[in-house]
């Protein structure tokens, strides 16, 4: 099945990534070749397969739920575009 | 003399135990080494100051008796592991300026045994990629050149980490890091005509390791040789409770097992990988492989792996879906490239839009496609079924068989800008390391030959899950029957 350009919008929305009519054509085609490509799995019978999401035979672990650590405020803002007081900075989200 | 730079770790650890040399002369050799190939962009930063000090530190290690496993071995980080105070990029401009405040658990690892840092190496942007042409700070460049008619281009060194592996190749570090999700650390191996591996899925922490696709990436590492390989995953495996997919098992001595003999084993060779198209000199070299396997003792056999040619279709669904969440962080708030919008969303959008290059960008489109309302059960959870075939098919083949020879890669190294107008042709440079990526087992490319425009090809060999002993054994038999030593012209 081929995407039209109005799903393509919809998903760079829902990425948000800010891309313009061109880009949106270029990836959309890139996109539908793609799927196209991935169309080939509807070949494999998987009726009643599990699927598989961990491939490890080891179960996920669980932590004791303490703090095991902390006090990392500068190192968590020393990367930060803009910070203040000790805060991250965004741009206005209310009018 | 030999050159600093020619030597192994194993054979560089004994010479420095005998004091033939200093690590701060070694590593200044190495330095000047990567002043001489800068043209070939192995590294996005270099660290030679750090590297100095590092190694001036080891060599008092040495004097009092104290040196780490690694003491004094100057290494290559790929930019995607995290290096407390040096930049790391994973080759995008969303990270262009971050530096993390805190270090990977692997290279952490790797630093207590002693290891030196020369740098970071450039790679795909955020690992993805087959050629190490999608990296913010340019393409590398192998460090081998084709004989002949195509002896004028440049060649991609195949990716996504392709800066470690030609840094390892050209000599600009004795050992690299790589990451692999599909392939990334055994391909550019192939390409490179240098030993790349990575461990059964859970053995390394991907603490600290820029995240790609989560269910897959393994770290991973490029050196001269098998038992130098050995050797290093020895040190960077082992459990890490900050890695919830961490395995709490021993990691046994690898670097000391690798002259096992392989009487009574079994070794499989997969008929469904003879694909239409690929060149009869990576048929024969891989009959020349299976032939000196059974003169080491082993018992050929061929097996079937059905599902195999299903494995990077389903890849291409699994890894855009994992990417495209873990690639959500990137908000242009809390790290990374900013740029301004109107409002907080189109702040986001345009940061995003502006940091990430094609290859991200293709795949988090793709992964919020399958992912998005009405399409997962399609797209998402048929890719983990299939997954799953992928995976069974292995586990019935291993009832048989103790390890798989196949070949790294259907070509040698082709020449940059092939292949980059169709994204699905890329994506089939993974058609022999895909299945094992998805199955979560241990694999490694030892270098075998060249190829009759004198490129390297590489034999791929796959192990047991928790079985990479196996898996070494197998390599380091094939690397004494193949006894391969050729090194790119400018480098030898």
């Amino acid at each position: 099945m081929s995407l039209d350009p109005a799903t393509v919008k919809k998903v760079a929305n829902l990425a948000r990534l800010a891309l313009d009519e061109k880009q949106l054509d270029f990836y959309g085609n890139h996109m539908n070749n793609i799927l196209k490509f991935i169309d080939q799995l509807n070949e494999v019978d998987t009726e009643g397969v599990e699927p598989l999401s961990n491939v490890s035979d080891i179960a996920l672990r669980l932590r004791d739920d303490v703090v095991n650590d902390g006090n990392k405020q500068q190192d968590i803002l020393a990367n930060a575009p803009e910070q203040t007081s000790g805060f991250f900075v965004v741009g206005k989200i209310v009018e | 003399m030999t050159k600093l730079t020619d030597l192994n770790i194993v054979e560089a650890v004994a010479a420095r135990k005998k004091n033939e040399f200093s690590c701060v002369d070694m590593v200044k050799e190495y330095i000047a080494a990567m002043d001489k190939f800068r043209g070939l962009n192995c590294y996005i930063t270099e660290t030679p100051d750090l590297a100095i000090k590092q190694a001036e530190e080891s060599d008092k290690k040495y004097a009092a008796g104290t040196a780490g496993a690694l003491e004094g071995m100057p290494l290559a980080q790929k930019d995607m592991f995290c290096t407390k105070g040096v930049r790391t990029t994973a080759a995008s401009n969303i990270l262009n300026n971050f530096i993390p405040t805190y270090e990977s658990t692997v290279s952490d690892q790797m630093n207590k045994q002693g290891a030196v840092l020369l740098g970071k190496t450039n790679q795909d942007e955020f690992a993805m990629g087959a050629s190490n042409t999608t990296s913010f700070f340019g393409n590398v460049i192998n460090p081998w050149k084709a004989s002949g008619a195509r002896s004028n281009q440049q060649l991609v060194p195949g990716g996504s980490s392709g800066g470690s592996a030609a840094a390892v190749a050209a000599h600009l570090c004795i050992a690299a890091t790589g990451t692999d999700t599909n392939g990334s650390s055994r391909q550019p191996a192939s390409f490179c005509g240098v030993v790349g591996m990575k461990p059964t899925y859970g053995r390394a922490s991907r603490w600290g390791i820029v995240a790609f696709a989560s269910s897959l990436d393994q770290a991973g590492i490029f050196s001269r040789t098998v038992t130098d390989s050995a050797l290093l995953m020895e040190h960077m495996c082992g459990f890490d409770p900050k890695d919830s997919t961490s395995a709490n098992l021993p990691v046994p001595k690898w670097s000391q097992e690798v002259s096992g003999s392989l009487k009574g084993k079994v070794i499989g060779v997969p008929k469904e990988f003879r694909i239409d198209g690929m060149p009869q000199e990576i048929e024969d070299i891989w009959e020349k492989g299976a032939q000196w396997l059974r003169d080491a003792g082993a018992e050929v056999v061929e097996i079937s792996l059905p599902h195999a040619k299903y494995a990077v279709p389903a890849y291409y669904i699994i890894a855009p879906a994992e990417a495209s969440s873990n690639l959500a962080r990137y908000d242009g708030v809390r790290y990374g490239l900013h740029v301004d919008g109107k409002d907080l969303n189109e702040s986001y959008k345009m940061s995003r839009a502006q940091g990430f290059g094609a290859e991200p960008t293709r795949r988090i489109m793709i992964g919020t496609y399958a992912l998005s309302a009405g399409y997962y059960d399609a797209y998402y959870l048929k890719a983990q079924k299939v997954r799953r075939k992928v995976a069974n098919d292995h586990v019935e083949a291993f009832k048989k068989v103790d390890a798989i020879l196949t070949p790294t890669a259907p070509s040698s190294a082709f020449a940059i800008g092939e292949k980059s107008d169709d994204p699905v042709q890329m994506y089939l440079c993974d058609i022999f390391t895909s299945p094992a990526s998805l199955a979560g087992l241990p694999g490694i490319s030892i270098p075998v030959g060249l190829d009759k425009e004198n490129l390297p090809l590489g034999l791929q060999v796959i192990g047991k899950p928790w079985d990479e002993t196996t898996m070494f054994q197998v390599a380091w038999a094939l690397e004494q029957a193949a006894n391969f030593k050729a090194l790119p012209q400018e480098v030898a």
